[in-house]
């Protein structure tokens, strides 16, 4: 982990929070008399200038619907929005821009993957292996067609520390194993998951593989070739950009083979009474008008990521957490929940005494947003015995100061909790 | 003291605290921690108020005509809400608490401290305790 840091304005070499800040405007305004602290960046995160600025000059100079137009607007909206595939595939280092599709965000992406692929190859007795730190969008969609399919759902078990029992999966793994679903980076514990091993081990078993990238798409490196994963998904709302768009890479066999997901519009290549045939990947996945002008502002956010660099944003993140850390471990009556060694930027924490609803709602009185409940993994709460956590995530934009603001109410509230 | 007097009261005690929201939550956690637990027989399923995002019991009980409410609540902030509610209607008759208007509520500010779900979580305790005082009226009311 990184050391703590100890300049609010500079924490490495090449990142000046101040400057970045000033790209947020939703940044600077006052919350309940006081500077607002946003730390609730796993549910989503802040747009930058350039992605609102995108927003709005679609609507004001390119709105239009895309790929069949035949007037200037629809070229440059069509242009733009395939702009953002390419800037996808980049990101993700696919092979190919036809191996992106767009989708409302990382749940759709996983219920794409569950009616096609999954309705394609799951059979009676079959297995789906998912762990026990799944959102509920991983867990639901896969459960759903078990039960339709006669099919089984296993469950790899965690630590205590909520790390994934390596031992454990190895044990359900089978031929019977058609498909592993798991997630990157986990939002309510911020555990990294060692997806290139359980990959790799799923292909040896002959399952394919689903990584639920939501929470890691913006804070760690990624490589779907190198990593030779199956179908990836991410929210462009965590990654900087607009709400209700989102991707699914996958390989181009696969994508292939599969039936589509929803029919219409952009979907087909031809269609008579009798029968239709289906368009070429990636528009067999994407029936209807999409959501052109936020895939537009989409590629803004990736290239906001691009610009700041991968690796600085993960550094600040991990500083920022190791330092919150350090902190929130010395205040009595605070328990961290998740504790695994390597983390995206999620602190998630009870406090003895106190319902976590109690203490959202007094940060948020001090201006701190953070999240609590259950932070949909409602399974993984119950495996720790909790109802659920108070959770503190950190993005590009967060500074040391605005960690000290949430420590200095945790204290106040951990005291008058336990007095 | 009278029902409007609590009332009163309660608004000068909120003032006091100025428009500083801290503060403001602060001390209706205090009060919360303050409200005397319920019983663990009485925290059932059935005295649960729907319609809360925490966890709410509620009971009332009648002491000759005038009704006694206890309740709890998992978190101290919604117990500190209802030891509020309590304060202004608890040894009342059902007529008074069913005539009662809460207008403290809205003098402190409720709605902006404590937001719109716990808002409605507010509302469906008034609702619950002005059932209990319907229910004990009418069960009177076939006593006399």
């Amino acid at each position: 982990m990184a050391q703590p840091i100890n300049d609010n304005a500079v924490t490495n070499a090449t990142l000046d929070v101040q400057a970045i800040r000033e790209r947020f405007p939703i940044l600077h305004q006052e919350v309940n008399g006081k500077p607002l602290v946003y730390f609730d960046n796993a549910a989503t995160n802040q747009k930058p200038d350039t992605v609102i600025e995108s927003l709005d000059n679609y609507y004001r100079k390119d709105n239009s619907n895309i790929h069949r137009g035949a007037h200037t607007l629809a070229d440059r909206a069509t242009a733009e929005y395939e702009d953002t595939r390419k800037a996808l595939k980049d990101f993700v280092n696919a092979n190919e821009a036809e191996e992106i599709i767009f989708t409302r965000g990382t749940t759709e992406g996983i219920n794409l993957v569950v009616q096609t692929y999954g309705r394609m190859v799951l059979a009676q007795g079959d297995e789906v292996i998912i762990s026990a730190m799944e959102h509920h969008s991983n867990i639901v969609p896969w459960q759903m067609l078990c039960e339709e399919r006669g099919a089984i759902l296993k469950v790899i078990p965690i630590t205590d520390e909520g790390e994934i029992i390596m031992e454990e999966y190895l044990k359900l793994l089978s031929p019977k194993t058609k498909i592993v679903a798991t997630c990157h980076a986990s939002n309510a514990l911020g555990t990294v998951n060692p997806v290139e091993e359980i990959i790799a081990h799923a292909h040896k078993a002959g399952a394919k593989v689903l990584i639920d990238g939501a929470q890691s798409c913006a804070h760690l490196p990624l490589d779907v070739q190198a990593l030779d994963v199956d179908f990836f998904v991410g929210s462009a709302h965590k990654m900087y950009g607009p709400t209700g768009t989102g991707f699914l890479y996958g390989k181009r066999e696969l994508l292939e083979a599969m039936p589509p997901f929803m029919g219409g519009g952009e979907m087909i290549k031809e269609v008579t009474f009798e029968k239709t045939t289906y368009n070429d990947i990636p528009y067999k996945f994407e029936p209807g008008t999409p959501n052109i002008g936020d895939v537009i502002a989409f590629k803004k956010a990736v290239d906001f990521i691009n610009e700041t660099g991968k690796e600085t944003i993960a550094a600040h993140e991990e500083a920022l957490l190791a330092y919150a850390t350090e902190k929130i471990s010395a205040i009595k009556g605070v328990t961290i929940v998740g504790q695994a060694t390597h983390k995206v930027g999620v602190l998630s924490f009870v406090i003895d005494n106190l319902h976590h609803f109690d203490v959202g709602m007094m940060l948020d009185a001090k201006g701190v947003a953070v999240r609590t409940g259950h932070h949909c993994t409602q399974p993984l709460m119950a495996r720790f015995g909790l109802e659920g956590t108070v959770r503190a995530s950190f993005a590009v934009y967060n500074t040391k100061d605005e960690v000290d603001t949430l420590i200095e109410g945790v204290e106040r509230l951990a005291k008058l909790a336990n007095r | 003291m009278s029902l409007n007097k609590v009332q009163d009261q309660i608004v000068d005690e909120f003032s006091l605290l100025g428009d500083d929201r801290e503060s403001t939550i602060f001390y209706i956690m205090e009060l919360g921690q303050k409200l005397p637990a319920l019983a663990e027989e009485h925290m059932t399923e059935q005295n649960l108020i729907k319609g809360c995002q925490s966890k709410v019991w509620l009971t009332a009980d009648l002491d000759g005509n005038r009704i006694n409410f206890k309740a709890d609540s998992n978190t101290d902030i919604t117990k500190g809400l209802i030891s509020l509610l309590i304060r202004v209607l608890d040894g009342r008759t059902p007529d008074e608490i069913l005539s009662a208007e809460l207008t403290f509520i809205e003098k402190i500010g409720m709605g902006g401290i404590i937001g719109s779900q716990r808002s409605n979580g507010l509302t469906a305790m008034i609702k619950q305790m002005k059932l209990y005082a319907l229910a004990y009226k009418t069960k009177l009311a076939q006593k006399a």
